[in-house]
C-alpha cells in the first residue's frame, strides 16, 4: 500500500496539469462558440493537394 | 411573351427565375440558373474566388443577393474615417487593426466557411474568424495594405451583409463573467472527482481496516483538494451571503456558505486533529451542483440581454445630408436638429423628424404594430427606425439621440425592467428563517452538551449542523424549474428567466397582441369580387403584374396569390393611393377606389368599396380584400387557456374592425383597438393594480415596454430580438397550444416546488431533534443529507417527462 504515498502525488500534478489545461482552453475561447467547430472539421480547407472535381470528370468524360 | 415559363429555381437563392430573364453562371462545369443580376455577380465572385465547394457543401439556399449600389459603397467608404472607427475598431501595434462585425446572411456552416476562406485570402487581411453561434465575426487587418471598406465590399461581393458592431461594455462584463463562471465550475469540477476517489477508499478503508497513516494521508490530501474548491469556487456564495447578512436579509446564500463552511471548518478540523469525520466529498459535491446549476441560468440570462442591443440596430449608421454642394453621407451622429436629410425607399429614417418634401408610405410596424404602411407627405412627422417603402422623402431633423422615440421605448424598457416584481422569493424567505432557527437551535444544543457532555459537545453539534443541512431547502427550487425548463425547452418554448415558471403558474389573466401572435402578421388576399367579364385568375394575373414591382405588403400577397406575372409597361405608382400602368397594351390602374375610378372615361353610379380594386378605362375588373390569417389552432389554445382557468384580453394597435373580427372569431370578449405602447402599458397597470396576475403574450418592439411590465412575458419565436431580450419565455415553435401545456407545467413545478418544500422541511422536523438528541452520528447525518436530496433531484426529474 505504500506505492500509493507516490501515487497519490502524482494524480495531483495530473490533476493540476489538467486544470492548467482547462484554464487554458476558456481563456483562449474555447467555449466561446461551441457549434461552429463541429461543421468546420468537415470543410475540406486542403483542396489544392486533393485533385479537382472537375478535372476527375473531364477524365471520365 | 405573356406567360411565365422558368420553372426552374436560381442556384443560388432559390427563388424562381423571372420569365425572360437571362442570367446563368458556369459552376462546376455547368451552366446554372441565376434569378437575377445581384445573385449572378455574387456567383462568379465566389467561382472565381476558386470557392465553388460552398454550394457543395451548403445545407440551405443562400439569402438573395442585392447589387451594391454607388451609395452603399459611398457608406462603406465612410467607415474608413478614423473619428468613425473610434467607437468599434481597436488599434493595435502597427497598423494593425481589430473590430467585430455582425454577419447577416448566414444560413448553414457552410457560409461560414465560405466568408472566412474569402476574406483571409484577401491580401493585408491577418485574421477573420466567424463565431457560428452569434454570426458575429472578428476581422483584424493591415491598415497600410487594406481598408475596412475594403474587407467589407468583399463580403459583400459573395452575397453577405457586414457591418461594424460595437460590443459595448455590457457584452464585455457578460463575456467576463461567463468566464468567471466556467473557471470555478473547472476547478470545482475536477477537485469533486479526485476528492469523491480518495472518500470511496476512505470510506471501504473503514470497513475493511485501514492502516492509520495511510488513512490520515488520504484524509490530508483530500483537504488539500477541496481547499481550492471552497477558496476560490465556493467565493461567489461566500460574497453574496455577506451582502445578504449587511442588507440584514438572509438569503439561500446565507445557508449554502454556512453549510459548506461548517463542513469544511469542522473536517479540517478533524484532519489535523485526526479525530472524527471529514465531509470533503459532500462540501466538494455540493458546490460543484450549485455552480452548475447558477452557470446554466446564467447563460439563458446572456442570451436575453445581448439581444436588448439589437434595437439600437433599427437605426442605420448614416445618412443623407442635404447640404449646399449636394448631398453628403455622414454618420447618423453627426446630425443635429435643422438638418435636412434624404431617406431613400428601402432606407430607415435616421432620427424624428417632418417630412418637408415627397410622399410615401412608411412602415411603421415595428414601433407601433399597426401591420399596414402608413402614407406621409410633408408636414407630417416621421419617427427615427421606420422604414421608407415607396418613393424618396426629404426629412427636416427635429429629435436627435437620447430625445427620439426609439430612445424613449429604451428606456421605458429599462425601467419596466428594473421594476419587474419578483414572486420567487418564497423559497429565499423560508431558507432566511430557517436559517435564523438552525442557528439558535445549533448554538442551544452545543451549549447545553456543553454544559452536560462536554466530550460529545462538538460531534452532536457538527451533526445538527449537517443533518439540517440545507441543500434539500435550496435544491427544492432550481431542481425543479430546471427539470420543467428543459422539458418546455422541448416542445419548443424557452424560459429565459428563473421566475417564469413560478409566476405563470399564478396568473389570472393572459393578453395577447394581435398582429404577429394570434395572427401570422402577414396579408394574404381574403376575398375577389369580381366587377367584369374577367375572371379570378385574369384579374389575379393583371393585379400582379401591376404590382410586381412594388414592396407593399398588399403586392406581396397580390403576387403571391397570382401564380405567374405578365410584363408591365410604364409602370407609375402614387403613394398611397395605387399603381397605373400598361399591360399587353392596356392602361390599368389598382389601388384605392378614387384612384381607379379617376382613370374610368365615364363615371359609374354605384357607390365605391374600401380594399383595392383594379380598373380599366371603361369599367371596374374586381375588388380584393385582405386579411391577417388566423394561426393555425388558435382557437383550441385560447379554449385550453380559458379551461385552465385564465382571462383572456386582446390589446391590438390596429384598426377597430380588424380587432373586432378576430376578436369574434376567437371568443374573446375583451379586445381593445388602437393600443399605443403607453396604452397598453396602462391597462396592465390597471390589471395589476386590481391585484391580477398578468401574463402578456406579444412580438414587436412596441410590444417590449409591456412585456417588461407584465409578471411573466411571452414572446413569439418570429418576433424581434428585443421583444424576446424583454420576455421572460419564448414560444420557439410559434405553436400556440404550446401555451396551454407552459401553464399546466408550470402549475405541476410549483405543485412539485411546494412538495420539495414541504418534504425538505418534514425531513428536518424528524432529523434535528433526532440530531439534538445525540441519536445521529455525523456518518449518519450525512447520509440523510445525501439522501433527502436526492428525494428532492429524483422527484424534480419526474416533471422531465413534460
Amino acid at each position: 500500500m505504500n506505492i500509493l504515498f507516490l501515487l497519490i502525488p502524482v494524480s495531483l500534478i495530473i490533476m493540476g496539469i489538467a486544470i492548467w489545461v482547462f484554464l487554458w482552453a476558456i481563456r483562449s475561447g474555447q467555449f466561446e462558440d461551441l457549434e461552429g467547430p463541429a461543421h468546420r472539421i468537415l470543410m475540406d480547407d486542403d483542396d489544392p493537394r486533393i485533385p479537382r472535381k472537375p478535372q476527375l470528370k473531364d477524365d471520365d468524360e | 411573351m405573356s406567360k411565365g415559363s422558368g420553372k426552374a429555381d436560381c442556384f443560388h437563392c432559390g427563388l424562381p427565375v423571372p420569365p425572360g430573364s437571362d442570367y446563368s453562371v458556369e459552376i462546376d462545369g455547368k451552366a446554372q440558373p441565376m434569378c437575377c443580376r445581384g445573385c449572378q455577380a455574387v456567383a462568379r465572385a465566389i467561382v472565381e474566388g476558386g470557392l465553388s465547394d460552398f454550394y457543395r457543401y451548403r445545407t440551405e439556399k443562400s439569402p438573395q443577393a442585392r447589387d451594391l449600389v454607388p451609395e452603399q459603397l459611398d457608406e462603406m467608404a465612410l467607415f474608413d474615417r478614423d473619428d468613425l472607427q473610434k467607437s468599434f475598431v481597436r488599434q493595435q501595434p502597427g497598423d494593425r487593426r481589430e473590430a467585430s462585425l455582425i454577419l447577416e446572411g448566414i444560413v448553414c456552416a457552410a457560409c461560414v466557411w465560405l466568408n472566412e476562406r474569402h476574406v483571409k485570402s484577401l491580401p493585408g487581411v491577418l485574421d477573420f474568424s466567424v463565431n457560428y453561434s452569434t454570426h458575429r465575426a472578428r476581422v483584424s487587418w493591415d491598415n497600410t495594405r487594406i481598408h475596412l471598406s475594403e474587407i467589407l465590399e468583399a463580403i459583400s461581393a459573395i452575397g453577405y451583409h457586414a457591418h461594424p458592431f460595437d460590443p459595448g461594455r455590457q457584452e464585455q462584463v457578460y463575456k467576463r463573467e461567463r468566464t468567471r463562471a466556467l473557471r470555478r465550475l473547472a476547478v470545482a469540477g475536477l477537485g469533486m472527482m479526485q476528492v469523491m476517489m480518495l472518500a470511496v477508499a476512505l470510506y471501504a478503508g473503514e470497513a475493511e481496516g485501514m492502516d492509520a497513516g495511510l488513512r490520515n494521508f488520504l484524509r490530508w490530501v483530500s483537504l488539500l483538494l477541496t481547499l481550492p474548491v471552497v477558496l476560490y469556487s465556493a467565493r461567489p456564495f461566500f460574497a453574496s451571503a455577506w451582502r445578504d447578512l449587511k442588507r440584514r436579509r438572509p438569503g439561500m446564500d446565507v445557508p449554502v456558505t454556512l453549510a459548506i463552511s461548517a463542513a469544511f471548518l469542522a473536517s479540517a478540523w478533524a484532519t489535523v486533529t485526526g479525530k472524527g469525520d471529514i465531509y470533503f466529498d459532500s462540501v466538494t459535491m455540493f458546490t460543484f451542483f450549485l455552480l452548475a446549476g447558477r452557470f446554466l441560468e446564467m447563460g439563458a440570462r446572456h442570451r436575453a440581454g445581448q439581444a436588448a442591443e439589437e434595437l439600437v440596430k433599427l437605426l442605420p449608421a448614416t445618412a443623407a445630408r442635404l447640404e449646399e454642394g449636394g448631398e453628403r453621407r455622414v454618420p447618423v451622429a453627426d446630425l443635429a436638429v435643422g438638418d435636412r436629410v434624404l431617406v431613400r425607399p428601402g432606407e430607415s429614417v435616421p432620427a424624428d423628424g417632418r417630412v418637408v418634401d415627397g410622399q410615401s408610405s412608411v412602415d411603421e410596424s415595428l414601433l407601433t404594430g399597426e401591420s399596414r404602411p402608413c402614407r406621409r407627405q410633408p408636414g407630417d412627422l416621421l419617427v427615427g427606425g421606420t422604414v421608407n417603402i415607396e418613393s424618396p422623402l426629404v426629412v427636416e431633423i427635429e429629435k436627435v439621440g437620447e430625445e427620439t422615440v426609439l430612445s424613449a421605448i429604451v428606456r421605458l424598457l429599462d425601467r419596466a425592467q428594473t421594476e419587474k416584481p419578483s414572486v420567487a422569493r418564497v423559497a429565499d424567505r423560508i431558507a432566511g428563517w430557517f436559517v435564523g432557527a438552525l442557528l439558535v437551535l445549533a448554538t442551544g444544543v452545543a451549549w447545553w452538551w456543553w454544559q452536560h457532555d462536554p466530550a460529545h459537545a462538538f460531534a452532536i453539534t457538527l451533526s445538527v449542523l449537517v443533518v439540517t443541512c440545507p441543500c434539500a431547502l435550496s435544491l427544492a427550487t432550481p431542481a425543479a424549474v430546471t427539470a420543467a425548463t428543459g422539458a418546455l425547452t422541448r416542445l419548443g418554448v424557452l424560459t429565459t428567466r428563473g421566475h417564469a415558471l413560478e409566476t405563470l403558474a399564478h396568473a389570472s389573466h393572459m393578453i395577447f397582441d394581435k398582429t404577429g401572435t394570434l395572427t401570422e402578421g402577414r396579408l394574404s388576399v381574403a376575398g375577389i369580387e369580381l366587377l367584369s367579364s374577367l375572371d379570378r385568375e385574369q384579374c389575379l394575373l393583371l393585379a400582379a403584374s401591376l404590382e410586381q414591382a412594388s414592396e407593399h405588403p398588399i403586392s406581396h400577397a397580390l403576387c403571391r396569390e397570382a401564380e405567374t406575372v405578365n410584363e408591365a409597361g410604364s409602370l407609375l405608382a402614387t403613394p398611397g393611393e395605387g399603381i397605373e400602368g400598361i399591360v399587353g397594351g392596356r392602361r390599368y390602374r389598382i389601388g384605392t377606389a378614387a384612384f381607379v375610378s379617376k382613370l374610368l372615361s365615364t363615371t359609374t353610379g354605384q357607390p365605391l368599396p374600401g380594399g383595392v380594386v383594379l380598373g380599366d378605362e371603361n369599367s371596374l375588373l374586381a375588388h380584393f380584400t385582405f386579411t391577417d390569417p388566423l394561426r393555425d389552432k388558435a382557437r383550441e389554445a385560447l379554449d385550453g387557456l380559458r379551461r385552465l382557468g385564465l382571462e383572456i384580453e386582446l390589446l391590438s394597435g390596429d384598426e377597430e374592425q380588424a380587432v373586432q373580427h378576430i376578436a369574434g372569431q376567437l371568443g374573446i370578449h375583451r379586445a381593445q383597438a388602437r393600443c399605443r405602447p403607453e396604452d397598453k402599458l396602462a391597462r396592465i397597470r390597471d390589471l395589476q393594480a386590481q391585484g391580477a396576475v398578468v401574463a402578456m403574450v406579444g412580438d414587436g418592439v412596441n410590444d417590449a415596454p409591456v412585456l417588461a411590465a407584465a409578471q411573466v412575458s411571452i414572446a413569439m419565436g418570429g418576433g424581434t430580438q428585443l421583444a424576446h431580450a424583454s420576455a421572460d419565455m419564448v414560444l420557439l415553435s410559434e405553436q400556440l397550444p404550446h401555451l396551454v401545456n407552459a401553464v399546466r407545467t408550470s402549475r405541476r413545478t410549483l405543485t412539485v416546488i411546494r412538495q420539495n418544500l414541504g418534504w425538505a422541511l418534514v425531513y428536518n422536523v424528524i432529523a434535528v431533534p433526532l440530531a439534538a438528541g445525540g441519536q445521529i452520528a455525523p456518518w449518519m447525518a450525512a447520509i440523510g443529507m445525501s439522501a433527502s436530496s436526492l428525494v428532492v433531484v429524483l422527484n424534480a426529474l419526474r416533471l422531465r417527462q413534460g
